[in-house]
């Protein structure tokens, strides 16, 4: 009557299909997770879901015109405090401009090797992946934009993140709250150094190898160091949270808040060095650690 | 009494082209920009319209289907390949051989039903996420499959409506 007779029905069962196709995924996950084997195919996909992935911007670039409409209204006040801020900022770009050049001298003088420069390229935060866990976003700049994976991403507060994974059009950022994340950093109050990585939680970061007796407060600014020549020096990074001394252990539990709005802002600025760091001395150990690695870092980086 | 099993209509054949499309959809709801409560709280809409069609058409809708989308999802969300198509896999796999038996219920009797296999799906995402290192999510990121059931009668309704017999008025 109401069922299908079961000879109706082609092909192998539910349950040989499931077991086929669980290997096949499981078979992918090994290959992906473990050789990062599929980037070229990930493009692919990337490529086809592109158009789809403009599509459902769509809602949100109309709620922010909207939103834009609304905020014309404010506008004249909103020009008045910019030219105040402008004029501020102006005499201290007059200072910087003069520093700089100051600096530039006094490096010659002692024969140092000049500062980066740094480019940046404004991008907006394209997607948010589907699980908050993930911490992954997606940005509308990919390759035809110059971008390369290993790239810094910040705010106007402070680092985000970095490029992992460029698309022609896209491009993926890992932020610094992801558990395989690292970033070298020092506590810009006394310079010492460290490496600071995300807990995998929301907004949390942990300073993991510091000895109990570090000179570090509750409240130190962290910045980053520029060691290892893939983040510029001086990006705010975190602010110490908590500190538990835990003299049964060799390292303290560091627990930090990161600076930038790392979920909060839809602009970034993708920084890229343009000038390139020069060589390590000879005698530099061999490095290790603070780099985070241009492929998947998180699956290769157990701490 | 008799059962309102009895009294549901028989629905006409679902067309393949409204099958993609409608994966299509899911798939753009999936990608939708969104941020704080309401990202924690969004379903899994591919997971559910897979899901709908796996119960209500198990012969139109193979576990291949289930696969590519999967592996678009992974893509778009930067998870592991074949983290998602696993899962798609495994709900498919429930709809096919619970489908005669969650059909005698309406939609919303059903809801609960489709809250454990939602439910399995993202313990499996789970699973597989911490297998692969670096991933240990909170309780409350199995909100979405709470959402989801509580969507799916809205969901099923909506995909329902092009399989509705259409009453002829000149039928008789």
């Amino acid at each position: 009557m109401e069922t299908v007779p079961q000879f109706f029905r082609a092909g192998p069962s539910p349950q040989v299909r499931l077991f086929f196709f669980a290997l096949l995924s499981i078979l992918l996950m090994v290959m992906d997770a473990r050789f990062s084997s599929f980037s070229g195919m990930r493009q692919t996909v990337g490529m086809i879901l592109y158009p789809l992935q403009r599509l459902a911007y769509i809602p949100a670039t109309l709620f922010d015109q909207a939103e834009e409409l609304i905020n014309d209204f404010h506008l004249t006040k909103e020009i008045a405090n910019l030219r105040q801020q402008y004029f501020l900022n102006q005499q201290k770009l007059f200072r910087l401009q003069i520093l700089e050049e100051e600096n530039a001298q006094l490096r010659k003088l002692l024969g140092a090797a000049q500062q980066a420069e740094i480019k940046a390229i404004m991008a907006e935060i394209l997607y948010v992946p589907r699980d908050p866990f993930n911490r992954k976003v997606t940005l509308n700049k990919g390759s035809s934009s110059e971008i390369k994976a290993g790239q810094v991403v910040v705010d106007d507060q402070g680092v985000i993140g970095q490029i992992t994974q460029v698309h022609p059009f896209l491009s993926e950022v890992t932020l610094i709250t992801d558990k395989g994340h690292s970033v070298p950093v020092q506590v810009a109050r006394n310079g010492l150094r460290s490496i600071i990585s995300g807990a995998g939680k929301n907004n949390e970061l942990e300073l993991r190898y510091l000895s109990v007796n570090a000179d570090i407060e509750k409240d130190d600014l962290l910045v980053t160091s520029g060691i290892g020549g893939l983040y510029p020096p001086g990006l705010p990074v975190a602010r110490v949270e908590n500190i538990e001394h835990d003299p049964s252990r060799d390292f303290a539990v560091i627990i930090c808040t990161p600076i930038a709005g790392v979920n909060r802002n839809r602009q970034v600025l993708i920084l890229s060095l343009s000038t390139p760091i020069p060589e390590h001395p000879e005698e530099a150990p061999p490095e290790e650690g603070p780099k985070h690695t241009t492929q998947q870092g998180r699956r290769n980086r157990a701490p | 009494m008799p059962h309102d099993y009895f009294n549901q209509e028989l629905p006409l054949e679902a067309k393949r082209s409204f099958i993609f499309l409608s994966l299509l959809l899911a798939l753009l709801f999936n990608l939708l920009p969104l941020q704080g409560i309401m990202l924690l709280l969004r379903p899994d809409f591919v997971a559910i319209t897979l899901l709908y069609w796996s119960i209500h058409y198990p012969q139109r809708i193979g576990m291949s289907l289930a696969f590519i989308a999967g592996l678009a999802m992974d893509v778009s969300n930067s998870s592991m390949l074949g983290q998602h198509a696993l899962a798609y896999c495994v709900i498919t796999f429930f709809g096919m051989i619970l489908h005669r038996r969650l059909r005698l219920f309406n939609s919303f009797q059903q809801a609960p039903q489709i809250f454990w296999i939602l439910l399995i799906t993202q313990f499996a995402i789970f699973l597989t996420g911490l297998l692969g290192g670096s991933y240990f999510p909170t309780w409350y990121y199995f909100f979405p499959s709470v959402t989801g059931a509580l969507l799916w009668p809205v969901i099923s309704f909506l995909l329902g409506i092009p399989q509705k017999p259409k009453s002829d008025p000149n039928e008789l």
